[in-house]
């Protein structure tokens, strides 16, 4: 029964990292059609200037893990938004090349990441208290999962306030549903973009920093190997769909947790399972718009 | 009567390739290209690398730039031809030879299963599925340190392989088998693209309700070409382990396919001699970066301009930014563009601007 709670716990930690990351991916999908394989990098970078953040002021102190969180953030919206005004908007309405320029970036990224960081992990202790455990139901539950899925509500609360109350909302929700019509009522989506791209780099940044405190270190490699699961995750909910990334997120990490501490550790083969099964049954995912 | 235009492209192929064969018999030096002279090992062996990683470019070229397939997976099948033969020649002892046919085969059924369930989705959605899968080879390739060597990776077991294809001294040899694959890659690309199947899957690239509305079936197509290229790919996986004598888990990984994606771009998507050029520029530049990285010019500058420079892969990344943004049709098609030009004939698009017609194309069809 322990081993249960603490196997669906840590399930539901992951899958709140897999949903900071994969959310923006999704809106940016949704809104532009625009595969973002540079969303491991904004990661990555958010992860580092938080470590360095953590350094400055102090790892163990709480002041310091929620500048780091902070600092992650501002970084990630700012390098995404950057991103997007300087390689996306050029190639307007270009996808295959927007997808390969991002792709270009996450290369460019990673390589002077490692010739910044070094190639090694570079390792970090957050808070005690983040190492410490909180009983369950019997269950040992490491106390990281809980920031990480107090994190992800909040994220997720505050993205469904704003795309249901803000008229920046409304317009990116509209503009998701049908970007001519938007466009025909004659307001400029394109300028929701940068802001897609800033709310979805915020989102991974924050994501980043977390799974730096986490995992209790941070390489340079680590957004694309959280990267790949978040794919899986918008392809499985449904691409341009935010409800479906959460719900897919929960899904794919319960399921990879469950998978590989009673399946003896098949789990990242499983999702791949998973991921099949609904393409053959949903092609569009199963929050998917288009059937 | 064919003209002998029609007959130069296939002059000037034969004269590579002869030229190519003869390189291991002569002395020559290209300084700043080749480490050495081209008789020695060490030049032979970059050679060879060029042109397993050539092979691999036109493989993928087959897929992109004909069938219009983007696939961010295509990596999983050169690895299965590279890690298939290992363990075949591991574990069953066989001869080389059946257990070539026998590390394609295993190819050709992970590339039809993989191949008809990425099927169900196209277009962007393609890209992530066949992403995770290759993504699945990888984990399953790390994980299973028993049979595939993990991390450490798998070395060659040359007991069922012939004495003049191993070590260092019949490097000479090894180039020449790469060169065999590469050339019967590229007929094999030749025959697709200039066959019935080609022509259908490059028509459904185009316009894939047009198709569809004159009652073929595209999607048959489409899945037969990604197995050949599949198939393709698995054979210069096997040239790769040969030739390295061993294989590294990255050798399944997604970074190989963006590389060989990278290679394809760079050279001009759509492009035989493109995919050609591109992997062997790409693969001579990334060794090259890496012996200048160590070079002492480069460790005396000030850090902002040491760190950059010293990291290949940057570098490279950046030329392929460079190369998307400014010059979508890569170095073919540049010098396609240009050749017409100056022979006063109208240019169409080239390369990935190609592509994207046919993308927007198809988003209006639907």
């Amino acid at each position: 029964m322990s081993t249960l709670v603490l196997t669906l716990i840590i399930g539901l930690g992951l899958g709140a990292l897999y949903f900071l990351v994969a959310s923006g991916l999704s809106l940016i999908y949704g809104l532009m059609h625009v595969l973002n394989f540079a969303h491991g990098a904004f990661l990555t970078l958010s992860a580092f200037v938080g470590w360095a953040v953590a350094q400055a002021i102090g790892v163990s102190s709480w002041g310091g893990f929620l500048l780091s969180v902070l600092a992650g953030a501002l970084v990630g919206a700012v390098f995404a938004a950057l991103t997007e005004l300087i390689l996306i908007r050029p190639l307007y309405e270009r996808h295959i090349e927007q997808v390969l320029v991002t792709v270009g970036l996450s290369f460019a990224a990673i390589a002077l990441f490692e010739g910044i960081w070094g190639t090694d992990p570079v390792t970090v202790t957050g808070p005690a208290w983040l190492g410490q455990t909180t009983s369950v139901l019997g269950a040992s539950i490491p106390n990281k999962y809980w920031v990480l899925i107090i994190a992800a509500g909040i994220v997720l609360a505050g993205l469904v306030l704003f795309l249901k109350k803000t008229r920046y909302g409304m317009i990116i929700r509209a503009g998701v549903e049908n970007r001519a019509m938007v466009t025909a009522l004659g307001i400029d989506v394109r300028r929701s973009f940068t802001l897609v791209f800033a709310i979805g780099g915020a989102a991974a940044g924050i994501g980043g920093v977390l799974a730096m405190h986490a995992m209790t270190y941070v390489s340079a490699h680590l957004g694309s190997t959280l990267l790949i699961f978040a794919f899986i995750v918008t392809v499985v909910g449904g691409l341009g769909s935010l409800t479906g990334a959460a719900v897919a997120s929960v899904l794919v990490a319960v399921l990879q947790q469950v998978a590989n501490t009673y399946l003896g550790g098949t789990g990242d083969f499983i999702v791949v399972i998973l991921l099949a099964v609904v393409l053959l049954v949903r092609p569009a995912g199963l929050m998917g718009k288009r059937a | 009567m064919r003209s002998i235009r029609d007959l130069l492209p296939l002059i000037v192929g034969a004269a590579v390739v002869v030229v190519l064969a003869v390189l291991p018999l002569l002395n020559l030096s290209i300084p700043g290209i080749l480490p050495g002279a081209t008789y020695t090992p060490g030049s032979l062996a970059l050679m060879s690398l060029c042109m397993v990683f050539a092979a691999l470019a036109l493989s993928y070229n087959l897929m992109l730039g004909t069938a219009g397939l983007l696939s961010f997976g295509h990596a999983l099948y050169f690895g299965a031809g590279a890690y298939g033969l290992g363990i075949v020649l591991q574990a069953a002892q066989l001869p080389l030879v059946p257990a070539v046919f026998a590390a394609l085969l295993g190819g050709i059924v992970i590339a039809v299963v993989t191949g008809a369930v990425a099927m169900r989705v196209s277009g962007i959605p393609f890209a992530m599925v066949t992403l995770a899968f290759a993504q699945a080879g990888s984990v399953l390739v790390r994980r299973n340190q028993a049979v595939t060597g993990g991390e450490e990776g798998l070395s060659l077991n040359t007991a069922g392989v012939p004495d003049w294809l191993v070590g260092v001294i019949n490097t000479r040899n090894l180039y020449w088998v790469s060169l065999a694959v590469v050339v019967v890659v590229y007929l094999i690309v030749l025959w697709v693209d200039r066959s019935r199947l080609g022509h259908l899957a490059a028509a459904a690239r185009e316009n894939d309700l047009r198709v569809r509305v004159l009652g073929l079936q595209p999607n048959r197509a489409k899945l037969i070409v990604f197995v050949i290229a599949g198939l393709c790919a698995s054979l210069a996986g096997i040239a790769y382990l040969l030739l390295q004598s061993g294989t590294q888990p990255s050798a399944v990984g997604a970074d190989l396919t963006i590389t060989v994606l990278v290679m394809v771009v760079l050279g001009g998507v759509g492009f035989r001699w493109g995919a050609i050029v591109g992997g062997v520029v790409y693969t001579i530049l990334d060794q090259r970066l890496t012996v200048l990285a160590r070079a002492d010019a480069i460790h005396q500058l000030p850090d902002i301009l040491r760190v950059p420079l010293s990291e290949p892969l940057f570098i490279l990344g950046v030329l392929f930014i460079l190369v998307v943004m400014f010059l979508p049709g890569g170095i073919a098609g540049t010098v396609d563009g240009w050749v017409r030009r100056r022979r006063g004939r109208a240019v169409p698009d080239t390369g990935i601007a190609a592509l994207e017609q046919s993308d927007t194309a198809g988003v209006v069809a639907r």
